[in-house]
């Protein structure tokens, strides 16, 4: 009965014949391989986050005034919410972490090449739109990050000449951040960019099965555009293999594992935030991107500021472009990592530095620490056996919040150099110099400073080195002696 | 030919079939109903990218007694452009620092690098921010760190004892208050 019913709906619908010409359509057995499984793992947390998306639409309010209070319910009160969000933000983690995998392994492997130009470009800009996704999800967690999340892309935007204005007003959906931009970001995470999404993985899924999945490269067999089809379909006829059921096993495992991987991390770990209330008078924040977008948090910091405008407005033009542009810089030819040595270097400086800059952006150096003068130890080390001038010069560098930028013993800022050994460094002379006038990044103290005070503070900085090593002396002034 | 087409007897001297005029007709109706479409669509859509100036206007931030001199205080103030449901959003903090007298400086809470909110530090005379490491001293100049400029200043009045502001937008680099 049940499969007369099966049958009775084939004979209309023709889902047997339309699976065997997808998921059965014929691969190279080489194909089959762990390191082909990371487009089907994108995929997965794709549906998967559609899945819990439209689960926690049906709580989250996208209002500015009850977004945040909202969220607070998801994980409070509504059954199960607080699994659903974490699911969909470690969905969201999982699936940028893949495909970056993904795209790195494509790359390596020389399937942008001839004739599989459309189905890179189509990847790429899904890489962009899967970003687009985790910046204005990152959006829907309404919270203080997400409001000065949204001052920073709106700071950028108006960087841009002429239409720079025009362009904030627009994004903000009004002069200020508030009701209708969240609005507006809430359509475009649930409605604009993800029906983009759907459209572009079809397409990119198109392209598999019309000019099929790259081989697995081979030393010395490079791509020639006159016979690649050619040798592409012999290959297939001598050891072609059905996707489904002969390639995919691969697939399914791997794709098992980040399933249970993200429900294992959401169970443990939980949601994220939401961390503080939307409110801009509460100013007492140190807002920071989600852990996608660290690396460009820490290269804003760290860019020289005179290349900052020019490289916000043109290093995104010119990286994408590249980025579409490299299966037609390099259409043929090699395909094996393994004789592409500039390619791997490649990856790897890509890769090192994205995770250095992500490195950095966890700490953020740069960033005064901004309760340190207040609440951290003075270690005993550097009061012990102090003068009382001196006490009181540690007191000073206590309380103008130096500490903010300056660490003792570990403890403080990161933003200037630590003091523990600042005298081996630093003659008298050097140091008030440097307080009264700043220079190399620190602001100058000349006019909060009292003559009394600069006295104090560089009497005590005078102390700040440890006993075995001398302290920094004028070469022009004999030394002390015993000094 | 056309004529030979099942269905279409008769033909115009100028050889169009019944069906090619028709079939022209049907998509000229279409492309005239699409961009009758489109029009109130792109209009909807991209209306905020017109800036309404208007948006700019006198706030009251409170009286003069409230902010002593010599110091620099957080005040705020309800954006005077707002929607329903703006909830807490519209609540905009500024700086305001009290030179002397009627001498008043009035900074936004923006840094001028990428828009975090700076913090007052009393005892270093100071202005942090918490993002990229600016800092900027009491009268809002660039003291350190990757500002392109000094902070944000609105312009003020004093009325009846009242200190105004004028605002009403997020101020950026290339359209400052």
């Amino acid at each position: 009965m049940l499969r007369k019913t099966a049958l009775w709906i084939d004979e209309r619908l023709r889902v047997s014949k339309l699976f065997a010409s997808t998921a059965g359509h014929t691969v190279p057995a080489s194909a089959g391989s762990w390191f082909y499984v990371f487009g089907s793992g994108t995929l997965l947390c794709f549906v998967l986050q559609i899945v819990t998306g439209t689960c926690l639409a049906f709580v989250y309010v996208p209002s500015a005034d009850e977004a945040y209070t909202s969220l607070e319910y998801l994980n409070y009160q509504q059954p199960l919410g607080w699994y659903l969000r974490a699911l969909h933000y470690w969905g969201s983690n999982f699936m940028v972490s893949i495909m970056a995998v993904h795209m790195a392994q494509v790359f390596l492997f020389g399937a942008f090449k001839y004739p599989r130009e459309l189905t890179w470009i189509s990847g790429c800009i899904l890489l962009l739109l899967t970003l687009g996704m985790a910046f204005t999800g990152q959006i829907m967690r309404f919270d203080q990050d997400a409001y000065w999340g949204l001052g920073i892309g709106a700071a950028i935007m108006g960087r841009t000449p002429l239409i720079g204005p025009n362009l904030v007003h627009w994004i903000l959906g009004g002069p200020i951040i508030a009701g209708e931009t969240l609005s507006r970001f809430f359509t475009f995470h649930v409605f604009v960019i993800p029906g983009l999404l759907i459209a572009l993985v079809s397409l990119h899924l198109r392209l598999v099965l019309t000019k099929g999945i790259n081989e697995y490269p081979v030393p010395g067999q490079g791509v020639r555009k006159e016979t690649y089809a050619e040798d592409y379909e012999a290959l297939l006829k001598k050891e072609g293999v059905p996707f489904y059921p002969k390639a995919i096993d691969k697939d399914l495992i791997f794709s098992g594992l980040v399933m249970l991987s993200i429900l294992v991390c959401a169970a443990y770990f939980g949601p994220k935030g939401p961390e503080g209330m939307p409110n801009p008078t509460y100013i007492d924040t140190v807002p920071a991107p989600d852990f996608f977008f660290l690396w460009i948090y820490a290269a804003l910091a760290l860019l020289p500021p005179y290349t900052e405008t020019f490289l916000l407005l043109t290093a995104p033009v010119v990286g994408i472009g590249l980025l579409l542009a490299l299966p037609f810089l390099s259409n043929t030819g090699e395909k094996s990592a393994r004789r592409r040595p500039i390619a791997v270097l490649g990856v790897i400086l890509v890769f090192l530095g994205l995770s250095t800059l992500t490195h950095l952006g966890t700490y953020a150096p740069w960033s005064p620490h901004m309760e340190a003068w207040s609440g951290d130890p003075t270690p005993v080390q550097f009061v012990q056996g102090r003068s009382p001038l001196e006490l009181q010069g540690a007191l000073v560098l206590q309380n103008k919040q130096c500490r903010n930028c300056h660490s003792l013993g570990g403890h403080g800022g990161l933003r200037g150099p630590a003091l523990d050994d600042i005298a081996t460094r630093l003659t008298r002379d050097q140091l008030i110099r440097q307080v009264i006038q700043g220079g190399g990044n620190m602001p100058a103290y000349g006019k909060n400073l009292a003559p009394q005070e600069v006295s104090a503070l560089v009497a005590f900085l005078q102390t700040l080195r440890p006993t075995y090593v001398p302290a920094a002396h004028d070469s022009a002034v004999p030394a002390a002696s015993g000094g | 030919m056309a004529a030979n087409e099942p269905g279409s007897t008769q033909t115009t001297p100028a050889g169009i079939s019944r069906r090619g005029l028709l079939f022209s007709l049907g998509v000229a109706l279409n492309v005239v109903a699409a961009t009758l479409l489109a029009i109130p669509i792109i209009g909807y859509v991209f209306s905020s990218f017109r800036r309404n100036v208007a948006s700019q206007s006198w706030i009251r931030l409170g009286a003069l007694e409230n902010f002593p001199e010599h110091q620099t205080r957080l005040a705020t103030y309800r954006n005077p452009y707002t929607r329903p449901w703006d909830g807490k959003t519209a609540d905009i903090p500024c700086w305001v620092r009290r030179i002397a007298g009627e001498q008043f400086q009035v900074f936004a809470i923006n840094c001028t690098h990428l828009g975090c909110p700076v913090r007052w530090f009393q005892e270093s005379h100071l202005f942090m921010c918490p993002c990229h490491g600016g800092a900027y001293y009491e009268d809002g100049s660039h003291a350190s760190g990757p500002p392109p400029r000094g902070l944000y200043e609105y312009e003020y009045k004093i009325e009846q004892g009242q200190l105004w502001v004028r605002g009403g937008q997020l101020p950026t680099l290339s359209e400052p208050l």
